[in-house]
């Protein structure tokens, strides 16, 4: 019985484990994946509409890491284009936003294209924002996509630049 | 025992499906939003000149990882299936047009592509995630939109099913 137990684990296991690959394994080329944020680090999408109705220091500053044109179809209200993490431009850009901010400013960074595990654009940006020196830096935890996650939900959305 | 057997499927397929894309049902059944775009090539891309063909619009990124995975398939049915009357239409959601004509090259892709914008996005319910397939029968109608990764074998199936469906009526 014990070892008929142990085989169910393991081929549950190899299940999901199998599974996990078709959603997670990307082309090389594929940068630094959104699964390298740590889980301390990644923010629910239920928190960040709580945090948006807070007022002062408490409030973020929330920037969009991906594409403009989704950007432009649909985004966070109050939230700033900061570039496609995964490109130098993008990274360059977020620089340039995040120039002013303080370094303690609670920053929450939010993509959405592609499933977390594939998402090329919010590992590159969190890891620039740490090594410039900000130390409240969050990730929006989108599991399937912007829309799915957000728009879907009936969170708030604004339209335009 | 019955239960260990059932833990043992519910393993196997909770772990199989974890990667599996979502079917949306919007604009299912109805006429496809027109448009008018020139395409990478300088072509113009007209959705309505494509009527009598079954098209397959895909929504796509170079960023995308998931895309990179379809666009090479979709390359092959193009040369395959388009003597039956498949037509592959891209449209990239890229904020510019160097990285897609690398892609394009690289892929060696035939088919037309082209840049999409907000409007477009909006056109078709919204592209506020990546990749989207969109399958057009002969009639211009909608017959599957296809969130995240496609199930190739899943969506190849529906693509000979609708052009053995009727011949090409162009």
């Amino acid at each position: 019985m014990n070892s008929l137990l142990k085989c169910v684990v393991f081929l549950s296991f190899v299940g999901f484990t199998v599974g996990a690959q078709a959603q997670f394994s990307s082309p090389a080329s594929a940068p630094l994946s959104a699964s390298t944020v740590p889980q301390a680090q990644q923010m629910q999408p239920a928190e960040l509409v709580t945090l948006l109705k807070t007022d002062g220091a408490e409030r973020p500053v929330v920037l969009q890491v991906g594409s403009r044109v989704m950007f432009q179809q649909a985004h966070i209200p109050g939230s700033k284009f900061a570039g496609p993490g995964s490109q130098p431009s993008g990274l360059a850009l977020l620089k340039k936003v995040t120039g002013p901010i303080k370094k303690d400013q609670l920053i929450v960074i939010y993509c959405g294209c592609c499933p977390w595990g594939r998402c090329p654009n919010i590992g590159p940006a969190y890891k620039q924002l740490h090594d410039l020196g900000f130390t409240n830096v969050k990730a929006l935890y989108l599991a399937n996509n912007f829309g799915d996650d957000w728009a879907s939900k009936g969170y708030p959305t604004d339209r335009g630049e | 025992m019955r239960r260990l057997a059932a833990l043992l499927v519910c393993g196997m397929m909770g772990g199989l499906c974890a990667g599996s894309a979502q079917p949306a049902t919007d604009l299912v059944h109805k006429p496809a939003p027109q448009f008018v775009r020139t395409g990478l090539t300088g072509k113009q891309v007209d959705l309505k000149s494509y009527r009598g063909k079954v098209v397959l619009l895909n929504f796509w990124a170079t960023w995308c990882a998931p895309c990179q995975v379809e666009l090479p398939r979709f390359e092959a049915w193009q040369k395959k299936y388009g003597p039956k009357g498949l037509q592959v239409l891209a449209v990239s959601m890229d904020d510019g047009d160097a990285p897609v004509k690398r892609t394009v090259r690289r892929l060696h892709l035939t088919y037309p592509v082209l840049l999409g914008d907000a409007k477009l996005g909006d056109a078709y319910g919204g592209v506020l995630g990546l990749p989207i397939t969109f399958l057009i029968d002969r009639k211009g109608t909608i017959v599957a939109k296809i969130k995240g990764e496609a199930d190739l074998k899943q969506l190849e199936s529906r693509v000979k099913a609708l052009l053995d469906e009727s011949p090409e009526t162009r």
